[in-house]
């Protein structure tokens, strides 16, 4: 069992766990998930790792509600524990000092943007960075991610705080020259971002979360094409080469259990009220 | 005389009946039905049964003692050798091993070795199992990393030697295969979980969600004082046929597809969170147990139609003959020399149709079996919803790619000496399908027997 040391609750569907586990808060790198179930009948999911605390043995974890398993996670309180807590999974990001990065994150994954952003700060690099919500009242992370970067963009998709849409990056992208970009957030917006940057030839690094059930190799639920081979996401990502992966493919398997978690979540959300 | 009487029948729950439940489809011999089976022994002066069982347990003894219903003596005798008689009595292939021994089995059937296996660890955890004796402890300190049939067998013959042996599972539950793998109806959980319970009562301590070469790598475990390590982290990656439209919605692996149905319960869904999607139409490609298990499944998931596609003839096929039998008797479609080509799908990435090529068969190949050849022109579509691929697994990477001095073949299984499991790093002991690619939960136990010998060997010379 792994208790929740801290709850904050940073917008009405957003909340923050800082989860103690000493030994993954020791080997937990930026870019890596957990996998977690919240009861014996559970599911298991991955959530991306935002932070990781060594010497106070506790992880970070950033997740909004998007289905039973998240519902029932965010109810827990401060002090309960969670059932199965398992990491850190899959391959850290390569940090080291590229010059000139463009880090572009979105919605929840912020939280997990942070992490990678502190770290290639830390290595060297001037950061650029771009945090974006659906409005206003989705944005996290601002003031955390100002504090590790040279340069803060905000976005909107409705235009209530920052630019509107991601359109503002093509000049970006046009008048700078970054050496690196990093993005990570909904699947829509990174296949955008690699799209934008793939007539710079930019290396673009994404960070894929498709179905997983096990997240160590064995089940093959989050496959994706990658150059024409099909890799798995939990042990040979999840970040890739955003420029060879076949996003329409993601998005497509992405929704394929989609019928199923609406009749979980309505039977869930049913019992509770 | 009594030998030349048939072996008598275990009840099944008859294939009507049996598709629509997860169920134990065998449901074991009784008290009388064991006993009249154990008759049939003849006691051989020089008993070959015993030759056929890779972890060498006294059968004449068990048999017999079963014979004089003395039946928690027959589970003492049988756990003596093995630690999990439920698990081996319900899925050893006893028909190549032990049985195939059994000089009954020259002119007639031989005994049922197997079925009274499983009735006396039935009969003990329907009585109550006795516990063992704690042993005098060496100090010894022994990791064991997973716990399926090979380190749950290292754990236990450990421990009863007075070995302090910690095992670390990296999914949530301990039995590895047998929990995500061989279905409910083979092989229930409950009796799976009982015996990890045996194993742990000898005081092996499981960690659980703790993945190996991620939270901690092999050389930290011996930093953090153990004195050997086992690898038995099993053959866990599924294998693709790398075909066009693989990656469509509703193509699963049977490792997918199985870990869903047995280890998150989908077929329980929602009462179970995890869920799984089967069509009216399903093709399992491949024909080993793994594959009958999928399409088995899958008919009790509420498929109306089931196949098994499979490039070579009945003979090739590795399923064990009950298995492929029961497969048949459930209505099971076997589409033999037959060999898929690509998946199609729909406009909006669902699968629909298979591509086939019918096959015929060849010269023996590598591995003595004659090599399926495809047949020019005979392609011909099968209108499927779910693909379910059960063509193999590989070893799971991550300890061999993160254990420094550990050396691997090119199919990333980990050499070993084959007597004692004994790797290329001191300390370092390996066994099972992480080994031997994929193979039966008994050679599995064989090769954690012989490891957990060399291991306590190595560390009272240690000292």
């Amino acid at each position: 069992m792994y208790r929740i040391k801290t709850k904050r609750t940073l917008t009405p569907n957003v909340k923050l766990f800082e989860v103690e586990a000493p030994d993954i808060a020791r080997k937990a790198k930026p870019g890596q998930f957990v996998i977690l179930r919240v009861h014996e009948k559970g599911e298991r999911i991955p959530i991306t790792i935002a932070d990781a605390d060594a010497d106070g043995g506790a992880v970070t974890i950033v997740f909004a509600k998007v289905g039973k398993t998240s519902l029932l996670l965010g109810e827990l309180e401060e002090g309960e524990e969670i059932l199965d807590f398992l990491g850190p999974l899959g391959n850290p990001i390569d940090v080291e000092d590229y010059g000139t990065i463009l880090l572009v994150g979105g919605g929840v994954m912020v939280g997990a943007l942070y992490y990678q952003a502190r770290a290639l700060r830390e290595a060297g690099n001037e950061v650029v960075a771009v945090v974006g919500a659906r409005s206003s009242d989705h944005l996290i992370y601002v003031d955390e991610m100002k504090d590790v970067s040279d340069e803060l963009h905000v976005a909107t998709d409705d235009g209530s705080e920052g630019y509107e849409g991601l359109d503002f990056l093509r000049d970006l992208l046009s008048e700078r020259k970054f050496d690196r970009v990093f993005t990570i957030g909904p699947t829509s917006l990174q296949k955008e971002v690699s799209e934008m940057t793939r007539p710079y030839g930019i290396p673009t690094t994404v960070n894929l979360f498709p179905v997983m059930v096990d997240g160590m190799g064995m089940c093959g639920a989050c496959r994706v094409t990658v150059g024409g081979e099909t890799k798995f996401a939990c042990v040979d990502g999840p970040d890739f080469d955003g420029h060879k992966v076949d996003f329409d493919e993601l998005i497509s398997r992405m929704r394929y259990y989609n019928p199923q978690e609406k009749i979980a979540m309505v039977l869930c959300e049913g019992e509770g009220s | 005389m009594a030998a030349g009487k048939p072996q008598v029948e275990m009840p099944k729950q008859p294939p009507e009946e049996r598709i629509h439940n997860f169920d134990e489809v065998a449901q074991g011999y009784t008290e009388d039905m064991a006993v009249g089976e154990a008759l049939r022994c003849l006691a051989c002066p020089n008993p070959q049964c015993v030759k056929g069982c890779p972890v060498d347990i006294d059968i004449p003894a068990f048999v017999k003692l079963v014979k004089e219903k003395k039946f928690n003596e027959a589970i003492r005798k049988i756990k003596e050798k093995n630690a999990l008689p439920a698990i081996c009595g319900r899925v050893c292939p006893q028909e190549n091993q032990c049985q195939k021994l059994c000089v009954l089995g020259i002119r007639g059937e031989p005994i049922a070795i197997g079925r009274i296996e499983r009735f006396a660890a039935d009969w003990e955890m329907e009585h109550g199992a006795d516990n063992p004796n704690p042993p005098e402890k060496t100090g010894g300190r022994v990791a064991v990393v997973g716990a399926g049939p090979a380190g749950l067998t290292v754990a236990a013959e450990l421990a009863k030697l007075g070995h302090e042996v910690e095992m670390f599972e990296a999914l949530h539950t301990a039995g590895g295969v047998l929990m995500y793998g061989i279905p409910q109806f083979r092989l229930p959980k409950e009796i799976v979980q009982a015996e990890v319970g045996y194993v742990k009562s000898f005081g092996v301590e499981l960690h659980l969600n703790a993945m190996i070469g991620k939270l901690h790598t092999v050389s930290e475990l011996f930093a953090d004082g153990f004195d050997a390590v086992f690898i038995g982290s099993g053959a866990g990656l599924p294998r693709f046929l790398h075909l066009p439209g693989e990656n469509l919605k509703g193509v699963y692996s049977a490792n997918e597809f199985l870990i869903r149905t047995n280890l998150m319960k989908a077929y329980r869904f929602p009462e179970y969170d995890t869920p799984i999607t089967v069509g009216d139409v399903v093709a399992v490609i491949g024909a080993g147990n793994v594959a009958m298990d999928s399409a088995r499944s899958a008919l009790r998931l509420g498929a109306k139609k089931v196949y098994i596609i499979y490039r070579r003839s009945r003979e090739e096929m590795p399923a064990r003959h009950e298995e492929a039998e029961n497969a048949e008797e459930e209505g099971i479609d076997f589409r033999l020399l037959t060999n898929p080509v690509r998946f199609i799908g729909d406009d909006r990435g669902y699968m629909r149709q298979v591509e086939c090529i019918r096959m015929s068969l060849g010269e023996p190949d590598d591995s003595g079996r004659r090599r399926p050849i495809p047949i020019e022109d005979s392609e011909f579509r099968i209108d499927v919803d779910t693909v379910v691929i059960a063509i193999g697994q590989t070893p799971n990477p991550i300890i061999q790619q993160t254990t420094e001095g550990l050396d691997t073949t090119r199919w990333n299984t980990i050499v070993v000496d084959e007597e004692t499991g004994r790797t290329s790093i001191e300390g370092v002991y390996a066994g099972g399908d992480v080994v031997s690619g994929t193979a039966t939960v008994i050679s599995a136990m064989g090769a954690g027997k012989k490891a957990a010998k060399a291991i306590h060997e190595y560390i009272m010379k240690k000292g």
